[in-house]
């Protein structure tokens, strides 16, 4: 009978394994929970530290926030950068993406993969310098319309892509079918294209957001007066007297900062579902 | 009045590859025409470059007696059923049917009310606030179908009609088309791979292959009396019987026995031919029969009512259809008959039929 011990050996080895496996899930977890702990526990806190602890519970640091004169009014900022670049991408990225997906253009691809490469450079750190420049020639500084441009013109190679991928999956029938009825493109598009690539669109959008959500520098730069700063950009004024961070107003502030982010994505799953494909069985 | 003419109609793509090449067809008003060929003949881009989705690169294309070459599609009076059916997945039933109302800006309860009429005409009864997806393959065929109609078109095209449905619907679906066909009484142009939907639904047939126009006719033509080897062998659902053999002594040989002349053909004894019978009209005989070819039965496949027999005469095979009673069985001998009426010459250097 040596089968049984060699079969007993092998359970008693799967199930060290699973145990191991577990534990280190576990570690992995709660590195990843603990900033998030402290996002939901430290507002509440009569006095916030950087640490995670049971608080003392108290609204005391959210009625300070909303004296801060900035303070919500840089959500309204954001929220305004955020919408605005929505606007933008995913007209001009719906408009290019069917054209791209539906136009045979030569050197279609490299075209698009050569915008991919160049985005990260419109809002990355090396541009920022002809950036402002080029804000300060067309008077666009200091104005929420130049960061919505200058934050689309990042945004958009990557939206164009994304969207022409969902573009190229919708059968072309559909159209023929609403071009044979005598429908003008533009009608197809709003009849046909648009409603059946509306998943894609949702995603996009939410993806717009996040990235506009957390940008720092480019309207740390471009925007000058604190009035017109969005929520990233306040946050980093927040100091109390001595210069040390207020964590009062900090920890408040980040909870509502990422409520609306939240919120998008709850709304946008709901109605739409994060589907990664046309939804379209042909 | 003809419905559809086509005048040297060239459809070149980049490339200078040629879907279709040169074709002139008339198709009379109110006639159930099929464009027939295998995959890649032209036929589907014949029908959309009647549709108006291809350019046409040359010659001319007449729907009633206006010139619409180059017309928009939407100004063809046409409609089409696609092969997917394109029913817009967003949109119901009666939205799907009153699509083109839409567009032609008809107001949106007067639209409906047509949607559902027309669904109702359809045997589509109550499927009106459906999606698509909640349709089975018939449904979705009859409601890309109400859709075309809804649209009283001068021109219906469909594009194999019957291929995305399995096989038990489909016969019932070829019913329907062409009772649906006939009580309409619309110019119908339809295009399909499949010989026995062409022969079952047509009142014409054009056949195709590489772009060109191989033969026009009823079926009864195309099946009793294809103009070359190609049609003779693409039509039939058990392929003719193609021989290559030489006339002698007023007959053909056949493998090791002689076949009698054609009807109203006489090539000159030693001419070489094609000598081509359909298995339905060669008949089975046990006892010998003058003029007859010798054979031993090698195979037989049972369809049913009938029994294709495949039969070898030295190096020769033959297929026949033999009734189910008179049935042989495989190394049974016997002789093979053909008839001068119902068997074919052809010439085995252009193909076509002597």
């Amino acid at each position: 009978m040596t089968v049984a011990p060699a079969a007993g050996r092998r359970t008693a080895r799967k199930f060290v394994v699973r145990v191991l496996f577990v534990l280190a899930m576990v570690v992995v977890g709660f590195f990843f929970a603990l900033p998030l702990a402290w996002l939901v526990t430290q507002p509440f806190d009569a006095t916030p530290t950087m640490t995670v602890s049971w608080p003392d519970w108290t609204l005391e640091n959210f009625s300070v926030l909303a004296e801060n004169p900035y303070a919500l009014r840089s959500i309204g900022n954001s929220l305004v950068l955020g919408l605005g670049t929505i606007a933008v991408v995913v007209t001009l990225g719906s408009l290019a993406a069917y054209a791209l997906s539906r136009v045979r253009v030569p050197g279609r691809d490299g075209l698009l993969y050569a915008l991919l490469l160049l985005s990260s450079v419109v809002t990355g750190t090396a541009a920022m310098v002809p950036l402002f420049q080029l804000m300060v020639a067309t008077g666009l500084i200091n104005t929420q319309t130049g960061v919505v441009l200058a934050l689309s013109g990042g945004v958009l190679p990557t939206v164009i892509f994304i969207l022409k991928d969902f573009m190229d999956s919708i059968p072309k029938s559909y159209e023929e079918s609403a071009r044979l009825y005598g429908a003008r493109p533009g009608q197809i598009l709003r009849h046909v294209v648009v409603p059946i690539a509306r998943p894609g669109l949702a995603f996009v959008a939410v993806w717009a957001l996040v990235q506009v959500w957390g940008n720092f520098l480019l309207p740390y730069i471009l925007l000058r007066s604190p009035e017109a700063q969005p929520a990233a950009v306040i946050m980093y004024t927040f100091y109390t007297e001595s210069g040390q961070a207020d964590l009062s107003l900090i920890s408040a502030f980040s909870l509502v900062f990422s409520v609306p982010v939240i919120l998008m994505y709850f709304l946008v799953n709901r109605r739409y579902g994060f589907r990664f494909h046309g939804g379209i069985k042909s | 009045m003809a419905a559809i003419t086509t005048n040297a109609l060239v459809k070149e793509y980049p490339g200078g590859v040629r879907g279709v090449d040169g074709v002139d067809v008339t198709i009379a008003h109110g006639e159930f025409f099929a464009l027939l060929g295998p995959s890649g003949c032209g036929k589907t881009t014949l029908l959309r470059s009647i549709a108006g989705l291809e350019a046409i690169t040359e010659g001319t294309l007449h729907i009633g007696d206006r010139d619409v070459t180059h017309a928009e599609p939407g100004e063809r009076g046409v409609a089409m059923v696609f092969q997917d059916y394109a029913l817009f997945p967003h949109m119901d039933v009666a939205d799907n049917i009153a699509y083109p109302l839409k567009i032609r800006k008809v107001r949106r309860d007067t639209r409906r009310e047509k949607a559902v009429s027309v669904a109702e005409g359809l045997a589509l009864g109550g499927l009106s606030e459906r999606r698509p997806a909640q349709l089975s393959g018939g449904q979705q065929q009859r409601v890309a179908l109400a859709r075309a109609v809804a649209t009283e078109p001068e021109v219906l095209l469909l594009d194999e009609p019957l291929s995305n449905l399995d096989a038990r619907l489909r016969l019932e679906a070829r019913t329907f088309l062409k009772e649906l066909q006939r009580d309409l009484g619309v110019t119908t142009v339809f295009v399909t791979h499949d010989q026995a939907e062409a022969l079952a639904l047509a009142d014409r047939i054009a056949v195709m292959r590489s772009g060109r126009l191989q033969q026009i006719g009823t079926p009864q033509e195309i099946f009793q009396r294809p103009v070359n080897t190609f049609v003779a062998s693409f039509i039939g659902s058990t392929p003719m019987n193609l021989v290559e053999s030489e006339v002698r002594d007023g007959a053909v040989r056949v493998g090791e026995g002689s076949a009698p002349l054609p009807d109203g053909v006489t090539p000159a004894d030693g001419s070489a031919v094609v000598w081509g019978a359909r298995p339905e009209y060669l008949r089975w005989s046990p006892e010998p029969v003058a003029h007859a070819i010798p054979a031993e039965v090698s195979v037989i496949e049972n369809l049913g009512a009938a029994t294709l027999v495949t039969v070898l005469s030295g190096d020769t095979r033959l297929q026949l259809v033999v009734p189910e009673e008179q049935a042989p069985v495989p190394g049974d001998r016997g002789w093979v008959e053909a008839s001068a009426r119902r068997s074919l010459l052809f010439d085995p250097e252009t193909t076509e039929r002597m």
